[in-house]
């Protein structure tokens, strides 16, 4: 073996053991709980730097996205889900329950005659891209309020209609769960109109939620009922959404 | 002579270049700089489009990354080694904390040591001369003996932008991708020409950070890298002293007008 070939060979040697030990490292427990410090610093400082009411952008009518992309469940395809949408929604119910003094159920119509809020604003996928959209809907601040919250209530909790990937614990029906600072914020809204019209399926008819200063996946489509709730640890894989129970942040806020 | 120097057996003379602090900093520096460039890497592969204004135009992107079939970017080159966005943002976020921090508690110590005004900031006389300097480096000479003592201007200037624009510029492009930092910082996100922009040159700047490391590591090489690693380590650097005539210095032509 002469020089070189030694040389070649001992480097590829290295690199193979520096990247099965990065792989390693990667995949550790311990290595993982530590990476997950910086989301509670960073909640923690962008809590303090925009409050409760600091507005996200919002934008023009010539500023609206021609193509605005839709990812996740593009149509949750079951038979209950099929009948609803066939009947233009007409038999679809909003339930709000959980720690509430009045557990309500909503029509569409119901929701329509509740005072409404309209913004132009910017959907930030975890991908890296971006579109703006109009959207209308009630907030969810408004609802709470008329359903009362009761003081245990910690979380907001959204249950939808769409199941992105049956696992074998039985998990995998699309849920997410928020604070009561994003709650009330003016902003968050329960959406039945994008671009003038109703939410259409790709989008997550017939309601779907804003949450304007946070990532994508925050924002639950096919929204079937809300439920106040102290803690998350029992819904899904414990971690406070679908996305989130598989390794993405709870605070999509960047 | 200052006290931190001493004569070596083969006439060179070994002096104190880089303190403690300086050099804990820069190898944290790098080993964040490199986690935060793979994990970015990882990132990107999850859409691997880049565009310009607030939205992302699909149909017309400013680059687009992907060709044919598979990500982007290869396994070597992304933090962790397959795809998973999820693990990338956790890394990212992460070590741009460790960045952030480390960054800033240099930028205190620079300043407030005066190292920022006694060690990278050239002086009057580098600045005139400083068409002589390309000129050299483009020849590959580098300054020796009782030059090398202090940094040349290139080397300072170049430091200088990348400490105080580019990372920086890092930091402000990364923080205007967060949709809740735009909720306070919406100007920023104007400053920079919208999200998508912001983002566009987030990965820019991070291409100019890798050409000043090649950079840096060619110069290091051409200048004697064993000096130079021992120095980044150990902080003692060797040089030649006396003139040395076969590669005036600037400085020397003009004590002798």
């Amino acid at each position: 073996m002469n020089r070189r070939n030694w040389l070649q060979r001992s480097l590829a040697a290295a690199g193979a053991l520096a990247l099965s030990g990065c792989d390693r490292i990667a995949q550790s427990e311990r290595v993982n709980s530590t990476l997950d410090w910086a989301e509670s610093w960073t909640r923690g400082v962008q809590r303090v730097l925009l409050g409760r009411n600091a507005l996200a952008p919002e934008y023009s009518e010539k500023d609206i996205s021609r193509e605005f992309r839709a990812n996740g469940t593009t149509h949750p395809d079951t038979d209950e889900y099929n009948a609803l949408a066939q009947a233009n929604f007409a038999g679809w119910k909003l339930v709000v329950d959980g720690l509430v003094e009045r557990p309500l159920q909503l029509s569409l119509n119901d929701l329509r005659q509740m005072p409404s809020r309209t913004q132009i604003t910017r959907h930030d996928c975890v991908e890296g891209w971006s579109c703006i959209a109009k959207w209308r809907g009630t907030r969810l601040s408004t609802v709470l309020q008329r359903a009362g919250l009761k003081p245990q209530a910690r979380y907001i909790a959204f249950y939808c209609a769409d199941t992105l990937e049956l696992a074998l614990d039985g998990t995998g029906q699309y849920y997410e769960t928020i604070d009561l600072i994003d709650a009330m914020h003016p902003q968050t809204l329960l959406a039945y109109d994008m671009n003038d019209r109703p939410v259409d399926i790709a989008h997550g008819a017939p309601l779907r939620l804003r949450l304007e200063r946070q990532l994508g996946y925050k924002m639950a489509k096919y929204v079937m009922r809300v439920a106040a709730i102290t803690d998350f640890t029992k819904l899904g894989r414990g971690k406070g959404g679908y996305w989130e129970d598989r390794g993405y942040q709870w605070y999509a806020g960047i | 002579m200052s006290k931190a120097e001493y004569p070596l057996p083969d006439g060179r003379v070994v002096f104190y270049r880089h303190p403690l602090f300086v050099r804990i900093v820069h190898w944290i520096n790098a080993v964040c700089l490199l986690l935060l460039l793979m994990s970015g890497l990882q990132i990107l592969n999850a859409h691997p489009a880049l565009y310009w204004g607030q939205v992302s135009t699909f149909d017309q992107p400013f680059i687009n990354f992907r060709s044919g079939e598979g990500a982007a970017f290869p396994a070597w080159a992304i933090l962790p080694g397959w795809q998973d966005l999820a693990s990338g943002r956790r890394w990212h976020f992460f070590v741009a904390w460790v960045f952030v921090l480390n960054g800033l508690a240099y930028a205190v110590y620079v300043v407030a040591s005066g190292r920022l005004r006694r060690t990278l900031s050239p002086t009057r006389e580098q600045l005139r001369h400083l068409g002589d300097s390309i000129v050299e480096h483009l020849k590959l000479r580098f300054p020796h003996g009782e030059e090398a003592r202090q940094y040349n201007v290139l080397q300072k200037l170049s430091y200088l932008v990348v400490m105080f624009f580019l990372l920086p510029l890092m930091i402000l492009t990364g923080l205007t991708m967060s949709p809740g930092m735009d909720a306070r910082l919406h100007l920023l996100t104007e400053v920079f020409g919208g999200r998508q922009s912001a983002r566009t040159l987030h990965f820019l700047t991070a291409a100019a950070i890798v050409l000043f490391f090649v950079i840096h590591v060619l110069a290091i090489l051409a200048a004697g890298p064993l000096n130079e690693m021992r120095s980044i380590v150990t902080g003692w650097f060797a040089i030649r002293p006396g003139p040395t005539v076969s590669r005036a210095p600037p400085v020397h032509k003009e004590l002798t007008k």
